[in-house]
């Protein structure tokens, strides 16, 4: 398996030197590290979490009368952002583009294939063992489905104890009392502690979810659709409730969404993926309204908003046909496809992840500032 | 009430008879009571009858839509929106729910129409498309083959060949890429998007003049969803027909809907245009609801305000206004109100109907001051 795109590995801040200057791997990656250390100090340390040019396919078999390995399913093709302390990372993409996989597999829920992921300055894409479980108590998951998520055969006191168990941890002042006051943290009534998941409602089953992601004072908690199957009017309880915890705890989200609006609202920084790519990452406010992927535009004219006249006048830019399969991605631009800009070029050349603006990565060979909201 | 609701969009159907100049009027022959629109429910109440007590689902609906015409029901899950459609589809009849009102479709008295008769309307007068294609459609037969049925079924005389190229050309239709292989594959060869045209395609394969759509895009992506939205305005367009439009997403239906119907707790809280709902909400549910969505089409706020509490439970709904445990403007009502006595539906603006204690006037002084500006 190669790298598709070794050029994708050059950092953003080397970009000063002549693009078509020969570039090896080895000197690239050299570049990145200088470039990276040079950032970083000037940041004030290490990111809280650095993803660089994370890989992860799942290999397919065809059946016929021996197994035959068939092309992998490319998941995630090499993914690379950075993610500070206290800050919310969205990450945005239609379905099948990818995001849940980047987020189990920067947990280490899944093996990534290549690529490396740094959590505080420390290489953690290959631990394992003791110190893989330790490393969990830094790390936590919030998932999309309130109803599969929790054992339904345990009472809600064991699900929030779950996590210290596993861990060993005898937290101060007794297991019952601590997961008391968790519940009573995330807005349920510590006198429930013995009821079973089925007797809550949507939104207090995730609220379930928050309290045992935080159980362990995680710095980082990747949080997997935490409202898509909540109703309306639930789900600015539970997104409010993420924005105290995360101020009172200075966590760190990663906070998977197809939701535009919702990202919006709780992200710093939003990435926006497509077949397994990335493709444009920004800051939330020039994210939203100077977006210059042609992706993004679709994404964002596509939202419906609650307003009869402005909904119904709204240009929307509809892209034809479905997403191409992940397994045989499009040669060059894998949006070319479906992208109402397509030329030969995009069909020929892969588009390298560029700084188009300070701080603004975008991989696309035509892109174009467009005001779509 | 009863008045209000027939009197009231008399003048409406007026304005959008002009606007729907173009449709064709197949149906417009009606032999109905006079004042009847081409689907009339009034007082619609489905209860179902359980051990641990009676769940009203569905407690007291009334709407009216013309052909052309859109009307979207919005609601919480369990606030009975889907049992209104299943009921309008008679898809109650055998089971155990107690189902009573009237439903007219194009001067047919549904509540009394024999089952053979209903299931000649199925399918064929009016079609429902469900949320989840995947699960509405068999497995185990092509998608050509399930669409070929719901034609066969209805037009006995049509061959299966005369059928399968009206498959193939109404999978065409709905931008199916090659229909003419696509109709011999399997539901699991088709991705999300395409299983749902594919259910559009099975809906109106005997031109249904009455189209109710359960959540049609709720599973799909915001790119998709564009897709099958425009699709289902150019059939609208072109076929004249009468939309239900059930969902949660108050943005798909300021899109789609010409009318709203807000439904919570089994009732209807909120009724009226679209343009009065989303620009001169009444209800304090509504209120909610629209104030407490993030929004991209406005600033972002630091704070989002949501509705407190959890939505009923239809076995134990709140006595008096269902909505008043969550209700943040209860004391704006006469005292003991809002947790005694069910309120009534009542005209607080042009064909606006509302479901609240407050006092009309004290309503909209609320709106004007606290609510409007938080739009």
């Amino acid at each position: 398996m190669s790298t598709p795109t070794p050029e994708a590995s050059v950092p953003s801040s080397s970009s000063a030197q002549p693009s078509d200057a020969p570039i090896t791997a080895a000197s690239a990656a050299a570049a990145r590290t200088v470039a990276d250390a040079a950032a970083d100090k000037a940041a004030g340390g290490p990111p809280l979490l650095r993803l660089t040019e994370l890989t992860k396919h799942f290999p397919q078999f065809r059946q016929t009368l021996v197994k035959r390995p068939d092309n992998p399913v490319r998941a995630v093709d090499g993914v690379s952002f950075e993610l500070r302390k206290g800050q919310t990372l969205g990450l945005v993409g239609e379905s099948g583009c990818g995001k849940s996989t980047v987020g189990r597999t920067l947990l280490r829920l899944l093996e990534p294939t290549s690529g490396k992921i740094e959590f505080e300055g420390r290489d953690i894409t290959h631990v394992s063992g003791n110190e893989l479980r330790m490393l969990r108590r830094e790390m936590q998951m919030i998932f999309q489905d309130p109803y599969g998520s929790l054992n339904p055969r345990q009472t809600i006191g064991s699900i929030i104890a779950a996590p210290f168990e596993i861990q060993g941890i005898k937290p101060e002042g007794g297991t019952r009392k601590t997961v008391q006051d968790l519940m009573a943290r995330v807005g349920l009534n510590p006198e429930h502690y013995n009821r079973y998941p089925h007797e809550f409602s949507g939104g207090q089953r995730q609220r379930i979810g928050v309290a045992r992601a935080i159980a362990l004072r995680p710095k980082l908690i990747v949080c997997d659709e935490p409202v898509s199957a909540l109703d309306v009017s639930i789900q600015a309880q539970v997104v409010n409730l993420l924005e105290d915890i995360q101020t009172e705890q200075q966590l760190s989200y990663v906070f998977i969404a197809h939701d535009l609006s919702v990202v919006r609202h709780i992200s710093d920084r939003v990435v926006v993926m497509y077949l397994g790519k990335l493709m444009e990452e920004a800051d939330r406010d020039e994210l939203y309204e100077q977006p210059r992927h042609p992706y993004t535009h679709a994404l964002l004219s596509a939202v419906p908003v609650p307003d009869p006249h402005k909904g119904q006048k709204k240009e929307r830019i509809l892209l034809k046909g479905d997403l191409p399969s992940p397994q045989n991605p499009p040669s060059g631009c894998v949006f070319r496809t479906r992208c109402p800009k397509a030329v030969e070029k995009c069909a020929a050349e892969v588009p390298v992840r560029t700084e188009i603006a300070p701080n603004h990565f975008v991989a696309c060979h035509f892109p174009e500032e467009r005001q779509v909201l | 009430m009863a008045q209000h609701t027939t009197g009231m969009p008399q003048d409406r159907s007026a304005t959008t008879a002009a606007s729907r100049a173009a449709a064709p009027e197949k149906g417009a022959t009606t032999t109905a009571p006079s004042d009847a629109g081409y689907l009339d429910v009034r007082g619609l109440k489905v209860h179902f009858p359980t051990d641990d007590g009676v769940v009203k689902a569905v407690d007291g609906v009334s709407f009216r839509i013309d052909r052309g015409q859109t009307i979207g029901i919005v609601g919480e899950s369990g606030s009975g929106k889907s049992v209104t459609s299943q009921a309008i589809l008679g898809l109650h009849r055998r089971t155990r729910a107690q189902t009573s009102g009237q439903i007219w479709l194009d001067g047919e008295d549904l509540m009394t129409v024999s089952d053979e008769r209903m299931r000649e309307l199925r399918g064929n007068k009016m079609a429902m498309i469900f949320q989840d294609p995947l699960s509405a459609m068999h497995p185990y037969y092509t998608v050509g083959a399930q669409i070929i049925e719901g034609i066969r079924v209805h037009h006995p005389d049509q061959s299966k060949a005369q059928a399968k190229t009206r498959a193939i050309e109404l999978l065409g239709l709905v931008g199916i890429p090659s229909p003419a292989r696509r109709v011999d594959q399997y539901p699991h060869e088709f991705s999300g998007g395409m299983r749902q045209r594919a259910m559009i395609a099975m809906a109106l394969s005997n031109d249904p003049s009455l189209l109710i759509a359960d959540e049609p895009t709720t599973a799909l992506d915001v790119t998709v969803q564009a897709q099958i939205l425009d699709l289902m305005r150019k059939l609208q367009a072109e076929f004249g027909s009468a939309i239900i439009m059930i969902t949660h997403d108050l943005g798909v239906v300021a899109e789609m809907a010409d009318e709203i119907l807000v439904m919570y707790g089994g009732k209807a809280v909120e009724h009226g245009p679209v343009e009065e709902v989303f620009y001169r909400p009444q209800h304090p549910y509504g209120w909610g609801l629209l104030t407490s969505m993030p929004r991209l089409d406005r600033a972002r706020t630091e704070r989002l305000n949501p509705v407190p509490g959890n939505p009923p439970s239809l076995i134990n709904i709140p006595p008096g206004c269902a909505f008043h445990p969550r209700c943040a403007y209860q004391g704006e009502a006469p005292p003991q109100a809002c947790s005694t006595i069910v309120p009534d539906l009542i005209e607080c603006g042009p064909d606006h109907l509302v479901r609240c204690h407050i006092p009309t006037a004290r309503r909209a002084e609320i709106f004007e001051s606290d609510i409007k500006p938080r739009l």
